[in-house]
């Protein structure tokens, strides 16, 4: 195995609430190798979002990482002081956000935000400071960065925006860049572009990427390595390759179906039918089993584990792994 | 940015005629006659004739209206009736200390109001909190004239510590000061609260976080700016209720101040002392206003471009 440079074991990250606690991220293990994009997708709701954040140390209250260990180079992050933490965000770890309307604040010049992080990082100069951001800007590709130094977010388009923030994470030069679903926001065009970009920055600087997606197509993309999650847990891991032509999990074989395939001409876009489950109240079972079209009388009582069905490859569904048996 | 400027001096003498016709007229239909206020009942019918001509009491009213705004424009509100000196002289020895008072009073409530608020909101829900959030709405919900009192009673009565009325001492200004921005105090607390609660929420606090800034960077750099776009607006209208505020706390503690000016001259229907002091607060309202708009434009962009 590569060297790994994150690794998540066991994270629990739960939503403390006055009607009950919610699991938005139960028992979550990855791992991002350097260099490697890993993506994690699935559905609005899966906790996505609140396993980067567990990372980030930006979960908000009643949210709370209750269990499990974040290791960075093999340092674990949950054990940290808050300073050293915040030592850790920004410059070893940055994040792009999901919604570039507003993940800039308003009135402060898109220069200086990007400039702060510098700041607060290196003791550098704040012309020093200036000159990196103008050369950031220049390598996310934003044409005169002058100008664009001094406009406020309102100023620019939402394609610039986000490179504006990927400038932000890229500036101290992290280890990890953790991207929440940084095109969704935008349209076709300027998605492509950002999504190079992130490509390019990545392979050009060694920096490992964890992309979070609920779009396949983005994920069969970038990335090396993918995780499905599913109602807060991984139901599915594997390198890309053999996630989109092997598909062991009914829940991953669903999503595959249901993006659009410009070769092939199809009556209906297939969906998932049926909605998440709640999280305060899952099936005794499978979380998937009432949406689940191979589900069984097993599912509806027993938890699935995470099998191994071969290096690399798991599958938290009991049909795929006695589909897997009966290949042998 | 220069049209808005021109736009805002024009509104601004818009108002400032539309208040002086106001007033004008207002004082011209109250009951009592200028002349008899000034000699009182016994003057013989010479005088008042002769007074009349003098002052243009038997022109027409726009005759009598332009004199006034003539007047007005070059700085003479004419003469008290009954202190039998120039308005403007009055005003000037009248207007330190209200501005002063005023200032006190603005600079404690705004800066405990902001302060509380604050603390409030990042310990949202917490004893700090529910302690700040509850007095602040005693503060609101408590009149002036009220608080000037009891605060007149334990501190300057029975506990001793400043003088009960009068600014010869410095001190003096202090209960006044605080009995006057109490109000503004409790209001200015709740919406930093409220406001700072909720940009708190922002996405750009996430994103200030994960470059790795502490929270008071975040707080401070990046979330109060936010907040305190609605809570200048409201500190620019509390001009006006501190200025209301100061007649009766000027009252209340026997300060010369412009608002017991306004007061002294409504009791003895000193018509051009009252043009003037009510001219004057205006001017202070309109221009507290200006100020504001100004810092609302320093401090949000999206206003300088659109507006
Ligand atoms: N304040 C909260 N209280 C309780 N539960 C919450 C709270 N915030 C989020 N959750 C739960 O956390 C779960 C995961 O949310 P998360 O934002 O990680 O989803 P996501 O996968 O990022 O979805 P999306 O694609 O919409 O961004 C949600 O299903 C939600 O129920
Ligand atoms: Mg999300």
């Amino acid at each position: 195995m590569e060297e790994c440079l994150l690794e998540i074991n066991h994270l629990k990250s739960y939503f403390f609430t006055r009607k009950g606690v919610s699991p938005a991220v139960d028992d979550v293990s990855l791992r991002v190798p350097r260099g490697k994009i890993v993506g994690i997708v699935g559905e609005s709701g899966c906790g996505k979002s609140m396993t980067a954040k567990s990372v980030m140390d930006l979960l908000k209250y009643p949210g709370r990482i209750a269990g499990g260990t974040i290791l960075l180079e093999g340092r674990d992050l949950t054990k940290l002081g808050s300073r050293e933490r915040r030592k850790i965000r920004g410059e070893d770890i940055s994040m792009i956000f999901q919604e570039p309307m507003t993940s800039l604040n308003p009135v402060v010049k898109v220069g200086k935000q990007v400039r702060e992080a510098i700041l607060v990082h290196q003791k550098v100069d704040r012309t020093e400071a200036k000159n990196r951001v103008l050369e950031v800007f220049r390598q996310v590709g934003i044409s005169e960065p002058e100008k664009r130094y001094e406009c406020y977010p309102h100023e620019l388009s939402g394609g610039l925006r986000q490179r504006v923030m990927i400038a932000m994470a890229m500036v101290c030069k992290p280890k990890l860049l953790i991207a929440d679903e940084p095109t969704t926001a935008l349209d076709v065009t300027i998605e492509a572009q950002i999504l190079k970009l992130i490509k390019e920055l990545c392979k050009n600087s060694g920096m490992s990427c964890l992309l979070i997606s609920h779009n396949l197509g983005v994920i069969a993309q970038m990335c090396d390595y993918v995780y499905v999650m599913y109602a807060g847990k991984i139901v599915e891991q594997g390198d890309v390759f053999t996630l989109f032509d092997h598909p062991a999990h009914p829940y991953t074989k669903g999503l595959l179906a249901s993006i659009i395939r410009l070769d092939e001409q199809r009556e209906r876009l297939s969906t998932i039918p049926g909605v998440v489950p709640n999280l305060m109240h899952l099936p005794k079972g499978c979380a998937f089993c009432n949406r689940c079209p191979e589900s069984s009388a097993r599912c509806e009582t027993e938890r699935p584990e995470l099998y191994e069905l071969r290096e690399g490859h798991a599958s938290r569904c009991f049909g795929s792994l006695e589909s897997e048996a009966s290949h042998e | 940015m220069a049209k808005n400027i021109g736009r805002r001096v024009l509104q601004t003498l818009l108002v400032l005629f539309c208040v002086s016709l106001a007033i004008f007229i207002l004082l011209r239909i109250v009951p009592g006659d200028a002349i008899t206020t000034m000699m009182g009942e016994h003057a013989d019918a010479e005088t008042i004739a002769r007074l009349t001509a003098e002052m243009d009491l038997d022109k027409p009213f726009y005759v009598q209206f332009w004199t006034y705004l003539k007047d007005i424009c070059t700085g003479n509100f004419g003469t008290s009736y009954t202190l039998h000196k120039p308005v403007t002289e009055l005003l000037a020895a009248a207007f330190p200390n209200t501005v002063k008072l005023a200032l006190i009073a603005a600079a404690i409530a705004w800066m405990i109001g902001i302060l509380c608020g604050v603390v409030a909101a990042v310990t949202k829900d917490g004893i700090l909190d529910r302690l700040f959030m509850g007095f602040s709405l005693f503060g609101v919900s408590i009149p002036v004239f009220m608080v000037a009192m009891v605060l007149q009673y334990l501190i300057a009565y029975r506990l001793g510590w400043v003088s009960i009325s009068g600014v010869e001492k410095w001190t003096g200004f202090i209960l006044p000061a605080v009995a006057l921005g109490w109000n503004s105090a409790g209001s200015i607390a709740r919406l930093t609260r409220s406001t700072l609660v909720e940009v708190l929420q922002e996405d750009y606090i996430d994103t200030a976080k994960a470059k790795g800034l502490g929270r008071p960077a975040v707080i401070f750099l990046h979330a109060l700016r936010n907040a305190m776009l609605p809570v200048i607006t409201m500190m620019a209208l509390q001009i006006s209720s501190l200025l209301s505020g100061a007649v009766i706390t000027e009252t209340i503690f026997s300060i010369n101040g412009i608002g017991r000016l306004a007061v002294d001259a409504i009791t003895s229907r000193d018509i051009p002392l009252l043009q003037g002091t009510v001219l004057f607060t205006t001017v202070i309202v309109i221009l507290g206003n200006l100020v504001a708009d100004c810092l609302y434009t320093v401090l949000d962009p999206r206003i300088r471009k659109g507006a």
